[in-house]
Formats: C-alpha cells, sequence, structure tokens
C-alpha cells in the first residue's frame, strides 16, 4: 500500500526560499533553498516541490543553478515550476536533476504542452498544476485561475482537470487560491469533486495550519500528498512543526507514512 | 568501471547523482564503445517502454549490451523502465522487450487503482542473492509506474510491493538484477541498497 505523502513547496527568489505573507508587501526571507532542502531531506520530508516564483514576471527560465544545488543534497524526488517555456526547458530542468515538472499558466495557455511533455519525458513527470477558486457561476462551482492566481480564465475546474489528465498529465496537484495562507483547513469540498472525476494522483495545497488538516484531508479523501509550507516555517503561525512531528501524527491517528 | 547508461529521455543525471554521492566512480555509456569498459553497467529508466528501446536501438548499444550482461556476465542494475524491457512483451505501445527475464508488463487497471502508481511502497525482498538486502527489507522505496511486470518464472521475483495486489518490485537472476521502484530518488534506504548492490560488484570484479 502506498503511503500518503508531505511534500514541502519552495517559492524561491534569488535562490532562497521565501514566504508570501498575505497582506503584507514583501515575501519574508526564511532560508536559502539548498539548506532547507537538506534540512527538509533530513526529517523525511517525502517530495519537494520548488517554484522559481519571478521567473515569469523577469521573463527568464528557470534558474538551472538552484536545482542543481538541491539535487546534490537530495535522493528524493523533487518537482520544479515556473519559468518553463516548453520542451527544451522541461529537459534542462530534468538534466539539472528535476524529476517533475509542474505546469500552471503555461498549461491554460496552451494545453499541447501537457502531452508534448507527456510523450516526451513520461506521464509522471508532467504535474499539471491547478489554482480553484469558489465560482458559483461554474458547473462545478470553482473556476481556474492563472498567473499566479490573479487572472480569471472562465474555465471550470473539473473540465480543466480532465482535460488535463487526457492530455497525459500524471499528477494533478490543486491549489485553493481561497483558503491558501487562511490556515482554516483543505478545501475539502473541492478536492471530494475532483478525485471523482479523475484517476490520476492528487496534490492538495491550500489552507493547512495545524496537524489536524493533514489528518481530516487524508482520512474524508482519497487525495495522496499534501503540500504543507506555512506549517513547517511560515512566521504567521504561532507553532511550526517539524515534518517528523506530522508523520508520526498522523501515524498515530491510522494514516499510513513513510516513518 | 561502473557505467550508466544515459538516453535522453532517461533520468541518467539522478541515478549518476547517486551513485557518485556513495563514492563510487561512475561514468555515463552513450555509445557501444563507452560500454565496453563496463565493470557494472545501471540502466536507469522514466517514460515509455517503447521509446526506450528506440533509443538504446538508436545508440547501436544493445549487441555491446547483450554480450557485456549475457556472455561476459557483467553485474547490471535495471531500473523502472530499466526493468519493464528486461522483459518479453510490454502492453504499453505493444513492445517488444530484450527477453531476458520470461514474462509481460502490463497495465494497472484505473478502475481499481489511481495510475500512475506514485509515492512510497514497502518493499518485501523474498529470495538470498549476493546483494544483501536485511537492512533494507519492509522500508518504503519510491515508486512511478502505470506499469508492472509479470513474471513466468517465480524463482526470478527477487521482491515485491503491494498495490491492490502482489506487484513485481523486483528481480533478479544470476548477474541481472532489475526494481521497478527508483532506488535513486528512495531517500538514504535507496542509496543503501545501490550502495550493497555496487559493493557487490567490487568484490566480484
Amino acid at each position: 500500500m502506498l503511503t500518503k505523502r508531505l511534500i514541502a513547496c519552495f517559492d524561491i527568489i534569488n535562490d532562497r526560499v521565501t514566504k508570501n505573507v498575505k497582506f503584507q508587501g514583501e515575501p519574508v526571507d526564511i532560508a536559502a533553498a539548498d539548506t532547507l532542502a537538506a534540512t527538509m531531506y533530513a526529517s523525511q520530508i517525502d517530495e519537494l516541490m520548488l517554484c522559481d516564483i519571478n521567473a515569469g514576471n523577469e521573463k527568464r527560465g528557470i534558474n538551472l543553478n538552484i536545482i542543481k544545488k538541491v539535487a546534490a543534497h537530495v535522493f528524493i524526488p523533487f518537482g520544479v515550476g515556473g519559468g518553463i517555456s516548453g520542451i527544451s526547458s522541461m529537459f534542462d530542468a530534468l538534466k539539472s536533476g528535476a524529476e517533475k515538472i509542474s505546469l500552471d499558466s503555461l498549461a491554460v495557455r496552451n494545453p499541447e504542452i501537457i502531452s508534448e511533455g507527456a510523450k516526451a519525458f513520461g506521464a509522471q513527470c508532467i504535474v499539471l498544476h491547478i489554482r480553484a477558486k469558489k465560482n458559483d457561476l461554474m458547473p462545478s462551482g470553482y473556476e481556474v485561475y492563472t498567473d499566479g492566481a490573479k487572472t480569471p480564465t472562465n474555465l471550470d475546474v473539473i473540465t480543466w482537470a480532465i482535460k488535463g489528465e487526457s492530455l497525459g498529465a500524471g499528477e494533478i496537484c490543486v491549489t485553493s487560491i481561497d483558503r491558501e495562507g487562511t490556515f482554516q483547513g483543505y478545501d475539502i469540498c473541492l478536492m471530494k469533486k475532483i478525485e471523482s472525476a479523475v484517476r490520476t494522483p492528487l496534490i492538495a495545497c491550500g489552507g493547512a495550519g495545524k496537524p489536524e488538516h493533514l489528518l481530516e484531508l487524508f482520512t474524508k479523501t482519497q487525495v495522496q500528498a499534501a503540500i504543507i509550507s506555512s506549517m513547517l516555517y511560515s512566521p504567521l503561525l504561532k507553532e511550526n512543526y517539524t515534518v517528523k512531528s506530522l508523520k508520526q501524527f498522523l501515524s498515530e491517528n491510522g494514516v499510513p507514512m513513510r516513518l | 568501471m561502473i557505467r550508466i547508461i544515459d538516453y535522453k529521455a532517461g533520468n541518467a543525471p539522478s541515478v549518476m547523482s547517486s551513485v557518485r554521492h556513495l563514492g563510487f566512480n561512475a561514468e555515463y555509456a552513450r555509445s557501444a564503445q563507452e560500454l565496453s569498459d563496463a565493470t557494472c553497467v545501471i540502466l536507469p529508466g522514466v517514460g515509455s517502454a517503447k521509446a526506450t528501446m528506440e533509443s538504446l536501438k538508436a545508440m547501436n548499444i544493445l549487441t555491446q549490451l547483450e554480450k557485456a550482461v549475457l556472455k561476459e556476465k557483467v553485474l547490471f542494475l535495471g531500473v523502472c523502465v530499466g526493468m519493464q524491457i528486461l522483459f518479453e512483451h510490454s502492453e504499453e505501445e505493444k513492445t517488444e522487450g530484450l527477453g531476458w527475464f520470461k514474462g509481460r508488463v502490463v497495465k494497472f487497471d484505473p478502475a481499481k487503482v489511481r495510475v500512475p502508481q506514485m509515492g512510497w511502497n514497502k518493499v518485501k525482498f523474498i529470495k538470498n542473492t549476493p546483494v544483501p538486502t536485511e537492512d533494507v527489507n519492509n522500508a518504503h522505496f519510491y515508486y512511478v509506474n502505470s506499469y508492472h511486470a509479470v513474471v513466468d518464472d517465480s524463482a526470478d521475483l527477487w521482491g515485491v510491493s503491494d498495490y491492490n495486489g502482489e506487484l513485481t518490485a523486483c528481480v533478479q537472476r544470476d548477474n541481472i538484477y532489475a526494481i521497478q521502484f527508483h532506488a535513486e530518488i528512495s531517500g538514504e534506504i535507496g542509496l543503501k541498497l545501490i550502495k550493497n548492490f555496487l559493493d557487490t560488484g567490487v568484490k566480484i570484479c
């Protein structure tokens, strides 16, 4: 039986992990990305996701140097996102040591990139990242947003998930824009809608503030993986947690984990 | 020399990184010529069986590989798709494999399980081989696969996992070892298994 996975997602600016703190202007500096990656690896994180968050705005490719640095320290899978423009930049990222490519706005604008990526490197490489926001006018009640959750697309989240799966995405990560930064828990309703629509493995993101939120996600849905970052290092939370303590808590409550 | 076969779609860099991290000297093999000094060969793999077979054929490396592994009995490790193509046939795009192991590779049923299998699964090693596994037995290894091998000869089974039923985790016969999971990205446990494997080679060679 597969264990559930905890994934740390790093928002990276200039080789540093940062944390965007809602309603507070500039992101807060947390640590050097390779150092934090090594710490997380030692603490039994199951997977990492590195997001080069300014690559798009700065119109440059993904920072390959940081991928290489992290790859030298960690021997678990990690995905990368931001600054991916096509097959050749995917190849560069994979060659630098990444295992997965996370596609977000680019895939909405050009869905064929999913199938091209899956064909070139295998479906397991392609993570479709969907940013979802509640909108009652959508059939599923959720709309896809792009450009760092700024731009509505008039695309229904379920329609997009099904299309992404059929184009060859090997995994789908769903961020709830409404929950992100609220520490009120994952959007269970959203995840249940997605899980019944597709058969690919799912990752939930946005809203986790305490260990019980992970337990709720893993017991009420079939979602296999959760992105946690605030819980690990956000200065906004009264208490931060270690990966080990979170896994211990989940395991004691019957969730299969790699300890 | 440990040689890691590098074809464009594979994840040779991750395998290389883990082998070098363990302190072994290794180089890529991108041609038959570069395979000729191999005392140990690792065939990494991601992506599809067909693309992998086509890449290997295009590299003109297969004759040399079979000479080394089947005739000269050079220690060999196949990983993921690098294991799947060792079987006779894969359902994936109806691909003929190398046939080093009797059996075929079939797809998981998406009606029963999420496909691909992605994540950490326990591996139970069920037979003794020259590669020790006591320190990694029943630990979790990282899998990413939509297809899995069904062996004809159960004597080839080296280890199993459970994914809605028994799953071929790894196979072994003589000098040929192959793992469906990705030891190179399975944390310290994965590194341990690779070390156990490479140490065996050092003893033999």
